[in-house]
């Protein structure tokens, strides 16, 4: 078998770590905790990363007025599909062998990729800043405007006593190496063409 | 002109006397500065101790644990007496814990911890500890620093000799102070000779569970069991107790058990008496003492009354026990490491007595005895005797060991430590106490493997030493650094109650098994609420059971309609939090009892009598969060028959 279809295919696989390993990590640093506490996002659920996390988290936030985060989203039945049916597809464009649907893989994933970006900050967003108006601490920025608490797509950044951190976990750089891959066998495969 | 001269002579000396006490009290502070020994028992902020204290509050009932080298005091667990702090004693979950033969006892007389072994090592799961008053035994989990067991133990009274271990905690044990008759009985005091009985009970220990069970009572003569110590080593399987009173006087003890020249250490083969007990031997007799068990699950103490006692007369198992002639009234009773040396301090000598446990073997063998007291042989003290330590002060007490080959005994009368050398019997080091030490510990000094790093004497007496409360001031506990030949004073840090004795162990056999939290989902109270959704107030008669949860900052529920005057109302109240270090506390007007301080996970209940109508508040007692100042409620009473319905609420939903 040539060489660019089992990267091909290799690339493919390692979207099911994805089943695994989770896909990003938020996490609350704060003085009065030395253990910080944090939130594991995976393709179908928020899981604690260390137990009780999220039910502290939401007591925390319920002081700003900060909604309970979610136990279950729509996306947490549509993920797991379409990571199970664009890998099978990469797989089976493997078997077929044409450099070009590797690359044609490679962009339908970059796009869905984004999209789920998209979606990650539209709730984060609407987490942040849709507050209950009851709220029992209610802070105003510079602008005098009321403080949000989204926290940071990529990236650290200070909210009131907290430092946020968010940063992609092991699946989410397993599928980028996937990715990649698709990428490495069509220039494989062009070589192999050339030779 | 002769008085004159008395007079300028006697001024003299007084003048160089104080001289020489201002000189050396500055030569010591400097020593202190210049030697930097306070950044030896200095513990930065934020940084922790490298060993655990388990300090005995003597006459307070409690156990208090420190942190050594700082001597920060961390928590104070009630053991014996009650807590209004922790409600131990006041809630509906613990008053059983403090029920005995005699009814509910709200306080006790602490006195000697001692921390599990395996092998003779500190294994660091409980810290066992006995009452003296109302004779007891307690066993303290080190998940959860809690009082979790008490027995108490009949036949007995004055629980002194204990509540010492063996090596793999087979046993823990008890032993009578005071000698009594048993049965009790009514009879005439002066017939105490002959007539009264020591007992030395011994509590089997469940190696997973920790839980006690009293598998024998040995009926001794009626002499007073001071201390005891079991064997190690090579010595395992005996226990040792020195005993005072071998007059058998029962007034003015003072001077009628200060006669004889020499009492007895007691010699006991426990697996002698054990294999004796399993194949039957023993009597059983009717004795009535109180069980008592607190469960992490239930979150609840339950005591159970038991009514008989399995008990066995020295005399029908020959070759179990012996008497060691020890001089003058001995105290302290303390094995060396190696199992070998049984150390017995004549509290009224100068010297310190060494037993050796081989020729005690030899001098058994060859049946060496020079007397028998009750049927129980007496060997000759030249024939087991290891050596004496030639007066190295006065009043010696306590004697732990560095498992260097050094030992270092407390010296009450003389207000010193000294430190001397197995073997040879020499005094290597003498350093004051301030004052009137009684018992000392090195972490594992009483095991077969020491951490011979400090020395804790602990004082009965500190008079100028500290700033004054009144007539009342404190006892206090002072650290010495020992790795040295030379023992150096580090600190000196007041104490709770009195620090009779301690068990010390390195923090990280113990740190890493701190509970931080009780789950939920494990939280087996019966009038526990796991959710916010299922709080709910249930009449029945003039009862009233309101099951309730806390988390920051509400309580739910927090109002409360349809009380009635006279009123019973039990506040069965859940703490939902899951985190470390957020405990709710609740208390309302009007209560006669203590607060409530409740652990994230667990439950508990305090009683409120609806005496008067009216709306009346209730609150958190332990700062919990930013908005503990709103953690409140009220309960509306009305009058007796009133149609207010019973009613609950929270945000009115």
């Amino acid at each position: 078998m040539k060489k660019s279809k089992i990267i091909m295919m290799l690339g493919a696989f390692l979207l099911l770590s994805l089943f695994v390993f989770p896909l990003w990590n938020i996490t609350l640093e704060a003085p009065q905790y030395p253990e910080p506490l944090g939130m594991d996002i995976w393709i179908n659920k928020i899981a604690d990363h260390n137990p009780n996390d999220i039910k502290n988290i939401n007591l925390m936030n319920h002081y700003v007025g900060m909604k309970e985060i979610p136990i279950h989203m729509p996306e947490f039945d549509i993920f797991p599909i379409v990571i199970g049916a664009m890998s099978l597809l990469g797989i089976i464009i493997g078997f077929i062998g044409k450099k070009g649907l590797y690359i044609t893989w490679f962009v339908v994933m970059s796009i869905l990729g984004s999209a789920g970006m998209y979606d990650f900050y539209a709730w984060e967003y609407e987490y942040g800043h849709n507050l209950n108006p009851k709220a029992a601490i209610k802070f105003m920025d510079k602008n005098g405007d009321p403080l949000a608490y989204q926290p940071p797509l990529i990236g650290n950044k200070t909210i009131l006593n907290f430092k946020a951190k968010s940063w992609p976990m092991a699946g989410a750089y397993l599928m980028f190496i996937g990715m990649g891959l698709s990428v490495v066998a069509f220039i494989v495969d062009k070589k192999e063409d050339n030779s | 002109m002769k008085l004159t001269k008395y007079l300028f002579a006697a001024a003299l000396a007084g003048a160089a006397l104080s001289f020489t006490s201002c000189d050396s009290s500055k030569k010591e502070s400097k020593g202190a500065l210049g030697g930097n020994l306070a950044e030896r028992s200095f513990v930065a902020p934020g940084e922790h101790d490298e060993f655990y204290a388990f300090v005995s509050g003597g006459f307070s009932g409690q156990l208090s644990v420190y942190g050594l080298p700082s001597g920060r005091l961390f928590k104070v667990i009630p053991v014996f007496s009650v807590d209004g702090e922790k409600a131990y004693g006041f809630n509906e979950e613990t008053k059983a814990m403090l029920n005995t033969s005699y009814g509910f006892v709200p306080w006790g007389d602490s006195h000697h911890p001692d921390i599990s072994q395996t092998d003779g090592v500190l294994d660091g799961r409980w810290v066992f500890i006995n009452e003296n008053n109302t004779p007891r035994i307690a066993r303290i989990s080190l998940e959860t620093f809690e009082t979790v067991e008490i027995i108490e133990i009949p036949n007995t009274a004055g629980n002194h000799s204990s509540a010492y271990v063996t090596d793999n905690t087979e046993y823990v044990i008890a032993g009578t102070r005071f000698s009594v008759p048993v049965p009790q009985r009514d009879m005439p005091i002066n017939e105490y000779k002959g007539n009264f009985k020591g007992a030395l009970s011994f509590l089997k220990v469940d190696p997973e569970s920790g839980e006690m069970d009293l598998s024998f009572q040995i009926m001794m003569p009626g002499f007073d069991y001071d201390k005891a110590h079991p064997g190690r080593g090579k010595s395992h399987g005996w226990f040792f107790y020195t005993t005072y009173n071998t007059e058998e006087a029962h007034t003015l003890l003072e001077v009628n058990a200060s006669q004889n020249d020499k009492d007895f250490i007691a010699a006991i083969n426990w697996k002698k008496i054990e294999e004796y007990v399993a194949n039957g031997g023993g009597k059983m007799m009717p004795a009535k003492y109180a069980h008592n068990i607190y469960s992490d699950e239930t979150h609840t103490a339950t005591s159970t009354m038991k009514t008989e006692v399995l008990t066995v007369e020295p005399k029908d198992v020959p070759g179990a026990i012996y008497f060691l002639p020890t001089p003058k009234s001995p105290h302290g009773c303390d094995v060396d490491p190696s199992g070998e040396y049984i150390v017995g301090s004549g509290k009224l000598s100068a010297n310190v007595t060494v037993h050796s446990f081989t020729k005690m073997l030899d001098a058994i063998e060859n049946e060496k005895f020079a007397g028998e007291a009750y049927g129980i042989p007496i060997l000759n003290f030249e024939d087991v005797l290891a050596g004496t330590v030639v007066q190295p002060g006065l009043g010696p007490l306590h004697t732990e060991f560095d498992g260097k080959g050094n030992a270092y005994t407390t010296f009450f009368i003389s207000s010193e430590v000294v430190k001397w050398k197995l073997g040879t019997w020499e005094v290597i080091d003498r350093k004051p106490t301030y004052y009137s030490v009684g018992h000392l510990m090195i972490p594992g000094g009483n095991s077969r493997k020491p951490f011979g790093k400090y020395l804790v004497a602990m004082n009965k007496i500190t008079k100028d030493r500290y700033l004054p409360t009144g007539p009342e001031v404190t006892q206090s506990a002072q650290l010495y650094d020992i790795t040295g030949d030379k023992m150096e004073l580090l600190l000196d840090f007041p104490t709770v109650g009195e620090p009779h004795y301690a068990a010390g162990i390195p923090a990280d056999l113990v740190a890493p098994n701190s509970k931080k939290y009780f789950k939920l989902e494990d939280n087996k109270h019966p009038y526990a609420t796991l959710n916010e959704k299922d709080v709910k107030v249930v009449r029945d008669g003039n009862t009233v059971h309101v099951y309730m949860t806390m988390i920051r900052s509400h309580f739910a529920p927090d109002n409360i309609e349809g009380i009635q005057e006279g009123d019973k109302v039990y506040f069965h109240v859940t703490n939902l939090e899951q985190d470390y270090d957020v405990p709710h506390g609740i208390s309302m007007i009007g209560a006669n009892t203590s607060e409530l301080l409740i652990m994230p996970g667990q439950t508990e209940t305090f009683v409120w009598n609806a005496n008067n109508q009216g709306v009346w508040p209730f609150y958190c007692t332990d700062f919990c969060s930013a908005l503990h100042q709103e953690m409140q409620g009220y309960v509306r009473v009305s009058p007796k028959g009133s149609d207010v319905p019973l009613k609950w609420s929270l945000d009115d939903e």
